[in-house]
């Protein structure tokens, strides 16, 4: 041990290695100090105070926002820290809703853990209630202020992951609250559903949206034939909330267990993952023949696809046309079960159980008269149903997948992994074209949990540059490198919730990244131990073409298998203020929120006098738009496609004289 | 290559042209004049000089004619006794000057040098009427070096500015020195952070001087949020030129070339001045590219802020330039590593920047002459409450309480505004995040380490003085209402812990306080001190925490007694009725609302202490003033 990298926790010494900050340090030497708004995934924000340690010379500090040094003495649990650990959580304690045992979280409760853990037994401060109520106008998620402890983490983590940043904090001092832009609620705001907030929230201040008890009523109703189909990522975490080690796949249990809930058929998403495979390959050869809207994206993603939608509708066109595999199992659910067991299509009744919160949303994108899904739960809801069943799931009698939209191969289930469906499409790809297959190397390099990965992968002497992306904040990034002509591709994965599904948000709660980590690993194993790993090698789903859907891209296919996508942008173009005309230069100054605060009403006010009074209105066309999302630098400006960030009007002044003189 | 910026040919030019003034009206237009009405005053002079013949220009003129000029000043700090008009070169004070005074100070004053007696500033005790400032007690005691001009020159004159010397300092920087001697030359001054903290800033240039960067940036901190503390202000309103040459040689010191005035918006006099200030320094080269015609360049942002108190922490502030919500970040990493936009960055408040000049025109030694050894220099401080003399005032550290308070202050006053020589109790000083000093506390001289050693800080230089009367529990809620209120809700120590405490202070005043009231209270406090996120946290309890150190005795009748001394919590006094006074008319029977009172007609009523729910309804109802708000 190099003694001049060390420092000393409690008097034992320590080796500093690649640890960001002091916390991992001490929480490498098996000191696990409470903390509700460190996440490392996340920006350091230091607002807990719980980490705090006493550092020799410098005094009490947080431990998550220090650089660990050579020779530093750190004391983590003096008298004085144990004291403002517990006044903290008593402080926190009494504006908390403490209806702890009617609580969602009661289980998984980071406040109610690390309250026990600290010993605090009673709270010597007022109670102080704002009774801010309940916001349940999101299909996806709930949010409780009531149980907020502002410690930012869903604030973090839909700015820094997925980029979007609809929530954010509103006013001072103890009338602080988390709140969705403009303060509405946050089914009417630009919300993805993705549920990163509430996967980092450490109450049940933002929780998945329950639907157990529309879906109990279903299963009581006689008149009802009730389905189920399994996302593939929810096999390896179910398990967690029965003592399973992370990542176990669980599959027998899993099926006997909701058989005994009252499910008449078990099916497997993955079954719609390989067809998926598919249609979304014969979607991309077509392209790639004729040359149009490439890259493909993906369209699995809800997230992503609703994402797409509201601030990136350019590459409407570049999404696969297909529909989940969640929709597409729906769908065939609905058009082929009434025959086989002979119920009326309005009794059957289809419900999937998702490792994700945006499916919530998805189902509700079509309005047809059937839907391909009536009721999405969470691997979280299945888990209280099978507890309120008072099923001793550990016990019970493995079983199998109901035929035929229960066999898969391990193309199929692998797309609950970031790089799965880019991994399937490709093993798809090499068995259909002539030539060289790809190498496991490649495709090796599409794995992990790396947030961006590029790779160009040869199939059969055909080069494909592929990228896999999950994050949205990612997407965004690669997005505007595509369209900046920086970088390109033939075909793109993304998916909203970083590594995929197994890190989505309606996975059982954790914290711990290992474990989205082994859950992903438990689905490449489970991959290993299936027969077949290419999907057109899956006999279902060649009965299934040869007997209904003819070949992949028919016209049948497209009626049951694929959708279609609408902008839902909030302000496209801009309200024009000097008249538009083919010729003329375009002046679009940005009156969003932000802008305007900083003075961007003037600059169009100055702007529009200065092309009038020069007499330019012949050659400039000034409007004004909404946010042009670039907030920070605002205000902001785009004359001719180019944005000025920190526009002033002697900036646009100078920018049209140079447009004039050329 | 540009040929260097002549100083000297504006000086020259603007002193040749100041030749033919005969007299000078200086108004004070601070924001407290103006509120006085100084612009009528102004008004007035222009338009009844212009009916009698009397030649006023409001601009230096370029023709070799004699004539008076009439200007506008910063605050000359004697706020209280506003509007303020001086008439030079006699330098004739006039106090409280309404418009109605403005013909007779032109045909006595402006025509004939001669003052007019009964507007000139009597002093308090001995009534003598003083003819200039120098006259003043109030002035007479001070040391005014960073408000020197403040009050004096038009801060809306570049030249005025030059022709004093103004931006020599600056083009000295430019011309003759290296980054590190100016960092050196500030270190070796001793000049300390005026903002509240002390810290060295020659070490803080330093700091950012090493760091290698392509971009750096210099922040002026005129944030200034402590209630009743308005010395950044009068700077910036007074001598605008000061705070941005400071900033030209900051700049210069650690290599940036990009600044900010971060300023709040409820300062709309100073961020007027300071950005005409910014203007016409970057029409005259000072500012911009290729300052003083040299290869250096800096610009200067005036940004506005909403006024949030927590924006005046330095990260919380580079945190809302950046256009985020003001919050602030841990440190380190501290500002001088990465600050604005990830960039080293130093912010320096506003008195500081303005001390900048001074030094390297004149000099480490010379700046050291005035002081004490760890605190050289002099500071400002806003002199406000019990007291005869308020206003603005500026003393070389190691000044004592008492000549602040007995000299320049004047003495305590009583509530009803008369001197009252046994009246002090205690200081507030350093506003919200400092601490209150008692009567022992009167000969210690005032430096930033004297003041840390008995848990209160200078802060930002708010002094409000207390008489007999105060109710010390009341002041502390009073703070922490402010510190609850303008807490930016971040860390859970600061935004929870603050609440409570109030909530404590409020059991207190209330009569709800136990036994363990208190020592909550003072557990609570230490976490807070201890455990909060940013300085504006770790000082909240503060405030209380020198209450419960100094005003135990007090606080302790509260809660052990339900007594409040000073009779100022309404909720522990018991209404008594003055037999002697009392005629039995019943009418306080009739408006108590829980029938607390009874009593035979035309005999004394009495209140029943068990009934009586203290709300005071009672001594509000009695005409002849015969029930006491009680003991």
């Amino acid at each position: 041990m190099n003694s001049e990298n060390n420092l000393y926790i409690n008097g034992r010494e320590i080796a500093i290695e690649s640890e960001k900050n002091l916390l991992e340090v001490i929480r490498k030497a098996n000191i696990d100090l409470p903390t509700f708004c460190y996440h490392s995934e996340l920006s350091v924000y230091g607002a807990c105070r719980l980490c705090l340690v006493d550092v020799e010379g410098r005094g009490i500090n947080s431990s998550c926002s220090m650089k660990p040094e050579p020779g530093m003495k750190i004391k983590t649990h003096t008298k004085e820290l144990r004291d403002i650990r517990k006044i903290n959580i008593e402080l926190l304690l009494a504006s908390h809703k403490r209806e702890c045992t009617s609580c969602v979280k009661s289980d998984s409760c980071k406040l109610l853990e690390i309250a026990s853990k600290l010993g605090v037994e009673d709270v010597r401060f007022k109670k102080s209630l704002m009774n801010k109520g309940i916001d349940s106008s999101s299909p996806a998620l709930i949010r409780d202020m009531d149980k907020c402890i502002l410690c930012g983490d869903c604030v973090r983590a839909c700015d820094e992951i997925q980029g979007i940043g609809v929530l954010d904090f509103a006013n001072r001092g103890s009338g602080a609250v988390v709140v969705p832009s403009f303060g509405k609620p946050l089914g009417e705001v630009e919300c993805v559903d993705c549920g990163q907030c509430a996967r980092v929230c450490p109450t049940a201040a933002i929780t998945p949206k329950s639907d157990t008890q529309e879906v109990w009523n279903v299963l009581d109703d006689p008149q009802k034939y009730v389905v189920i189909q399994v996302a593939p990522a929810v096999r390896v975490s179910l398990g967690e909330l029965f003592g399973y080690k992370d990542g176990e796949n669980v599959t027998g249990q899993m099926i006997s267990a909701l058989k005994h809930l009252g499910f008449k058929k078990v099916f497997d998403t993955s079954f719609g993952a390989d067809l998926t495979v598919l249609e979304e390959a014969n979607e991309f050869l077509g392209r790639i023949e004729s040359g149009e809207n490439l890259p493909l994206i993906t369209s699995c993603c809800p997230a992503w696809v609703k994402y797409a939608e509201q601030y990136q509708p350019e590459f409407l066109g570049n999404i696969s046309s297909c529909k989940s595999p969640q929709g597409m199992v729906g769908a065939l659910i609905k058009n082929t079960l009434p025959e086989k067991v002979n119920v009326d299509k309005k009794n059957i009744v289809s419900v999937s159980i998702m490792p994700c919160t945006a499916k919530k949303f998805e189902i509700t994108r079509n309005s047809a008269e059937f839907k391909d899904v009536d009721y999405v739960l969470t691997v979280q809801e299945l888990g209280r149903m099978i507890k309120e069943a008072g099923l001793v799931f550990g016990e019970l009698e493995p079983e199998s997948f109901d035929m035929p939209f229960g066999f898969k191969t391990g193309a199929g289930i692998i797309f609950g992994n970031s790089g799965g469906v880019a991994e399937a499409v490709v093993r798809h790809l090499s068995s259909n074209l002539n030539g060289q297959d790809a190498t496991v190397s490649d495709v090796i390099e599409l794995r992990g949990s790396n947030g961006i990965k590029r790779k160009r992968i040869t199939v059969k002497e055909r080069q494909f540059n592929i990228a896999v992306v999950s994050g949205l904040k990612n997407a965004k990034e690669l997005l505007n490198k595509i369209k900046s002509g920086e970088e390109s591709y033939d075909f793109i994965e993304v998916m909203a919730c970083p590594s995929g599904c197994a890190g989505g948000a309606g996975q059982p709660v954790t914290h711990n990244s290992e474990t989205v980590a082994k859950r992903g690993r438990g689905l490449y194993e489970t991959d290993k131990m299936l027969q077949l790993h290419n999907a057109h090698e899956n006999p279902l789903i060649k009965e299934v073409y040869e007997s209904f859907l003819e070949t992949p891209g028919s016209k049948i296919a497209h009626e049951l298998l694929h959708t279609h996508y609408k902008s839902r942008k909030r302000f496209e173009g801009g309200i024009s203020l000097i008249q538009s005309g083919e010729e003329k230069k375009k002046i679009s100054v940005c009156v969003g929120t932000s802008c305007f605060v900083k003075g961007s009403q003037k600059l169009l006010n100055r702007v529009v006098r200065h092309i009038s009074v020069e007499g330019l209105s012949d050659e400039f066309e000034v409007s004004a738009t909404f946010c042009a999302e670039n907030c920070d630098k605002g205000p902001t400006v785009v004359v001719e496609g180019e944005i000025i960030n920190h526009c002033s009007f002697e900036d646009l002044k100078k920018k049209i004289d140079t447009f004039r003189s050329e | 290559m540009n040929s260097l910026l002549d100083l000297n040919a504006i000086k020259t030019d603007y002193q040749n042209r100041a030749k033919n003034v005969t007299r000078r009206i200086i108004i004070c237009a601070g924001t407290g004049c103006m509120a006085s009405g100084a612009l009528k005053i102004s008004n007035e002079f222009k338009r009844i000089s212009t009916l009698m013949g009397v030649q006023v220009e409001t601009e230096l003129k370029k023709e070799e004619t004699s004539y008076n000029l009439l200007t506008g000043s910063g605050c000359q700090g004697f706020c209280q006794m506003g509007p303020l008009v001086t008439i030079e070169p006699e330098g004739i004070f006039y106090v409280k000057v309404k418009p109605e005074d403005v013909s007779e100070i032109i045909t006595e004053t402006v025509l004939s040098g001669k003052p007019v007696e009964r507007l000139l500033y009597k002093g308090n005790i001995s009534g003598k009427s003083c003819k200039t400032q120098h006259d003043i007690n109030f002035y007479k005691k001070q040391t005014r070096k960073i408000l020197a001009d403040c009050g004096n020159i038009n801060p809306e004159d570049i030249e005025e500015y030059i022709s004093r010397g103004g931006y020599e300092a600056a083009k000295k920087a430019v011309t003759e020195m290296n980054s590190i001697d100016i960092c050196q030359e500030i270190l070796n001054s001793g000049l300390r952070g005026r903002g509240g903290g002390g810290f060295p800033t020659g070490r803080k240039w330093l700091l950012a001087q090493k760091e290698i960067n392509d971009k750096k940036y210099v922040i002026c901190n005129a944030d200034e949020g402590d209630p009743g503390a308005f010395m950044d202000r009068s700077v910036m309103e007074g001598n605008p030129h000061s705070v941005i040459e400071g900033m030209i040689i900051a700049a210069l010191g650690i290599g940036a070339d990009e600044g900010y005035v971060y300023v709040r918006l409820e300062y709309p006099l100073a961020v007027k001045r300071i950005k005409k200030a910014v203007e016409e320094a970057t029409k005259l080269g000072i500012l911009g590219d290729n300052i003083f015609g040299t290869d250096k360049s800096f610009m200067i942002h005036v940004m506005e802020g909403a006024g949030a108190f927590v924006c005046g922490e330095e990260t919380a502030l580079m945190a809302s330039i950046e256009g985020k919500r003001g919050m602030p970040n841990p440190k380190p990493p501290f500002p001088a590593q990465s600050g604005l936009f990830g960039k080293p960055t130093i912010i320096n408040n506003v008195e500081t920047l303005a001390s900048v000049p001074g030094i390297i025109k004149n000099g480490a030694l010379e700046y050291r002459s005035i002081g004490t050894k760890e605190s050289p220099g002099t500071k400002t401080f806003a002199l406000t409450g019990h007291v005869v003399n308020t206003g603005l005032i500026e003393v070389p550290f190691g000044t004592t309480l008492r000549e602040i308070i007995f000299d320049i202050g004047g003495g305590v006053t009583d509530d009803e505004g008369n001197l009252d020589p046994d009246g002090f109790k205690a200081v507030q000083i350093g506003g919200p995040s400092g601490g209150c000093l008692t009567a022992q506390h009167l000969d210690l001289p005032l430096s930033f380490d004297s003041l840390t050693s008995i848990g209160a800080m200078i802060g930002s230089g708010g002094l409000v003085v207390m008489n007999k009367n105060t109710c010390m529990v009341q002041v502390a809620k009073f703070f922490m209402q402010f510190t609850q209120n303008e807490s930016c809700g971040k860390c859970v120590p600061c935004r929870e812990g603050t609440k409570q405490m109030l909530a404590l202070l409020e059991d207190i005043t209330e009569g709800k306080a136990d036994e363990h009231t208190l020592e909550i209270l003072y557990n609570l406090g230490l976490a807070i001190k201890k455990a909060s996120l940013c300085g504006l946290g770790k000082t909240a309890p503060n405030p209380v925490l020198s209450l419960l150190g100094y005003f135990r005795e007090e606080i302790e009748t509260h809660v052990m007694q339900q007594r409040c001394p000073a009779k100022k919590c309404k909720s522990l006094l018991t209404p008594v009725v003055i037999e002697e006074k009392c005629k039995g008319c019943g009418l306080c029977i009739k408006k108590c609302p829980v029938g607390a009172i009874s009593g035979e007609k035309k005999q004394p009523h009495y209140i029943n202490e068990a009934l009586c729910i203290k709300c005071g309804a009672c001594i509000e109802a009695c005409r002849l003033d015969a029930i006491s708000e009680g003991v």
